[in-house]
């Protein structure tokens, strides 16, 4: 029989064995998923893995999805380190492309080159704004901000709806519910030639390097890191919980609030009620998977992209429903949260003894 | 406002806050044992569209709904071997259950989403049900309405008046001790673990099959989280659980009776809608910042992992 015996000290080799243990199980697990619908499961994964890699094309789209999924990973990340758990990155996204969108519209005709860093403040602020919510709510009145941040997804899921289908839905826009697209001073530019991926890919890279200094090499990041850790030591030490809070959730926000300008910005070009597609859940199992650190979320994220598309493929090819990705995206983090647990235990074979 | 208006919207206000009454009590006894379970949404999503596919294949509401509570308590099982078994982190494991149940929902109801299920009458007790106002509210309900009164008194009963009910709660305060005094923590754990499961796919069966009886992705809409909200909202008692969610479905019938009723008020649907979600917000608010009140009722190992020594 298999058990567990803790290990003297936590296998730091382990905590990087995990996420490929969890890779390598999701794989199985959905060839087996394939095999059970009456799908050749080496013709579901080729689709999955390998097909949106076949060229330049595939490769910027999978960048293109990556993009918002980095950007939200990483504001969760400096949360949860932090034990602050902003579930609502979705939630803050949606605000994001909201904030965006008003200045984009307001300036429609503008043909400024100042439309864009506004509209890039105010996605940021929107998100940020946003996520201050639970963040008083919670140093305030003790509020748990899981159950307020993801309330307020739900909040601004409908205040999108009656956006695109009250106020700022076009005119011109044959009553569908979106926004009027937006004027071309208000549209991130594209990275290469040709195709959707947009400049916001560096945004997200720079802020995963400032991330990666904050979390890793500043000493406010260290003390984030000890709040979240040992709440009494941090307290013992000045600094407050409600400080990892504020800062935590703050920081979420508002990288969630940039990845929803970069959609609506970038391959969108309006405000529409499609516009959250998920990315703030599924960043939730990028920030784990990528053990809440910059090069790993870089990492974790394209493989989320890569589920995501692949699932688009198995839409196309095996007529399945694309929803099969978040299938695999929820097993991935099953998967990982289980193999954990070989970071603090080692598995034995046999009866116990002693 | 006279009877004639108040009637229905009461009836509408049971109807709605069923699914949170069951839901929520399940996820009380769980967090009883100590074990908190953010993963709720995914198993009423996972429980409804069971319920959904069995009923339509079957043509048996009951088949559907023992379906509907066999998922939940599939995916619960699942999160009791990671939390319990494997030590793993109660929130981000709930967190990745929610996800998971949402998408499988999803990916498992796609093919369904276009099809109805015929309605299922209600059943009328005789004399109650002509009582003015409450009758039709409280008498004439869907068989699901009477289980969860009934379930709702032999929680009650359970927790406080039986000895497995008390080794739950002792459970929840201290595992080390009831551990120390011979009790089987993590069995106690499981079995209130897929409980809780199984009511919330009891709750997503009602949502499917007789609230609205078909399956559309989202339908859940949030009420795994709201029922959540709920249990600290009634700092962990039974009483309060019900009560609360009958007041939650009131703001949600509410606001649809609003938006049905033809009066002329300017105000949006979309934000009418979110009225449920602002008024979770403020009772969390209302009840958490007492803290001391919260701290009191709270089960004390509730969130932490427990392995016993030997």
């Amino acid at each position: 029989m298999l058990r567990l015996e803790a290990r003297a000290t936590a296998s730091p080799a382990m905590r990087y064995v995990s996420p490929l243990i969890a890779i390598v199980l999701t794989l199985v697990t959905g060839a087996a998923l394939f095999a059970l619908l009456g799908k050749d499961p080496g013709e579901g994964l080729r689709l999955f893995l390998l097909s949106p890699l076949k060229d330049l094309y595939g490769i910027s789209e999978l960048l293109l999805k990556a993009t918002p999924l980095m950007l939200c990973a990483l504001g969760l990340a400096i949360g949860f380190r932090a034990n602050v758990w902003n579930i609502g990155a979705e939630g803050q996204f949606l605000l994001g492309a909201v904030g965006a969108s008003g200045v984009a519209l307001y300036f429609q005709d503008s043909d400024s080159a100042l439309v864009l860093p506004a509209m890039v403040l105010a996605g940021a602020a929107a998100g940020a704004g946003w996520a201050a919510i639970p963040a008083w709510l919670r140093t305030r009145y003790e509020a748990s901000e899981i159950l307020v941040s993801l309330m307020l997804v739900y909040i601004a899921q409908l205040f999108v709806s009656w956006l695109v289908f009250g106020p700022w839905k076009d005119p011109q826009g044959f009553n569908f519910p979106q926004s009027a697209m937006f004027g071309d001073h208000a549209l991130l530019p594209p990275l290469i030639e040709g195709t959707r991926l947009h400049v916001g890919l560096l945004f997200a890279l720079s802020a995963l390097v400032a991330g990666h200094v904050l979390m890793n090499r500043s000493y406010l990041g260290f003390r984030l890191q000890v709040a979240g850790e040992a709440p009494a030591a941090a307290r013992y030490a000045g600094f407050s919980r409600a400080r990892a809070v504020w800062i935590g959730l703050l920081a979420g926000g508002a990288t969630a609030g940039l990845a929803g300008m970069g959609e609506v910005a970038g391959p969108l070009g309006q405000l529409t009620d499609k516009v959250g597609s998920g990315y703030g859940f599924a960043a939730i199992i990028v920030a784990f998977v990528g053990r809440l650190h910059a090069v790993g979320i870089a990492l974790a994220s394209l493989l989320m992209a890569l589920l995501y598309i692949g699932g688009e493929q198995v839409q196309q090819y095996m007529n399945l429903p694309n929803s099969i990705a978040l299938v695999f995206q929820g097993l991935l983090l099953f998967f990982l949260l289980g193999a954990d647990v070989l970071i603090h235990y080692r598995l034995r074979l046999g009866r116990r003894t002693g | 406002m006279d009877g004639a208006t108040l009637a229905p919207i009461l009836f509408a206000t049971v109807v709605a806050g069923t699914p949170l009454v069951l839901v929520a009590l399940g996820l009380l006894v769980n967090e009883r044992a100590g074990i908190l379970n953010l993963g709720a949404e995914g198993m009423m999503a996972v429980g409804a569209v069971a319920a959904f596919v069995a009923t339509h294949a079957s043509g048996s509401a009951a088949l559907g709904v023992g379906a509907g509570m066999l998922a939940g308590a599939a995916l619960a099982l699942l999160f009791g071997l990671l939390v319990i078994t494997l030590q793993a982190n109660q929130v981000a494991s709930g967190l990745a259950l929610a996800i998971f149940g949402v998408g499988l929902a999803a990916f498992a109801g796609k093919p369904y989403e276009s099809l109805a299920l015929p309605a299922v009458p209600p059943i009328r007790i005789p004399f109650l049900a002509d009582l003015p106002l409450i009758g039709e509210a409280f008498y004439n309900q869907q068989a699901l309405v009477y289980l969860s009164w009934a379930l709702f008194w032999c929680i009650v009963w359970f927790l406080y008046r039986s000895r497995p009910g008390l080794v739950l709660r002792a459970v929840g305060e201290s595992p080390a001790v009831a551990h120390a005094i011979g009790h089987p923590v993590q069995r106690v754990r499981y079995l209130a673990v897929v409980f809780g499961g199984a009511m919330a796919g009891l709750g997503g069966a009602f949502l499917s099959v007789f609230h609205t009886p078909m399956w559309v992705e989202g339908m859940v809409a949030g009420r795994g989280w709201i029922a959540l909200a709920l249990v600290v909202f009634a700092s962990w008692r039974p009483l309060r659980v019900l009560l609360g969610a009958y007041l939650f479905g009131g703001v949600m019938v509410t606001q649809l009776f609003i938006q049905g009723s033809g009066l002329q008020i300017d105000f949006p649907s979309q934000l009418l809608s979110s009225l449920p979600y602002w008024a979770t917000i403020v009772v969390l608010v209302a009840i958490s910042r007492n803290r001391a009140t919260a701290r009191l009722h709270a089960p004390l190992s509730l969130g932490k992992p427990y392995r016993p020594e030997r």
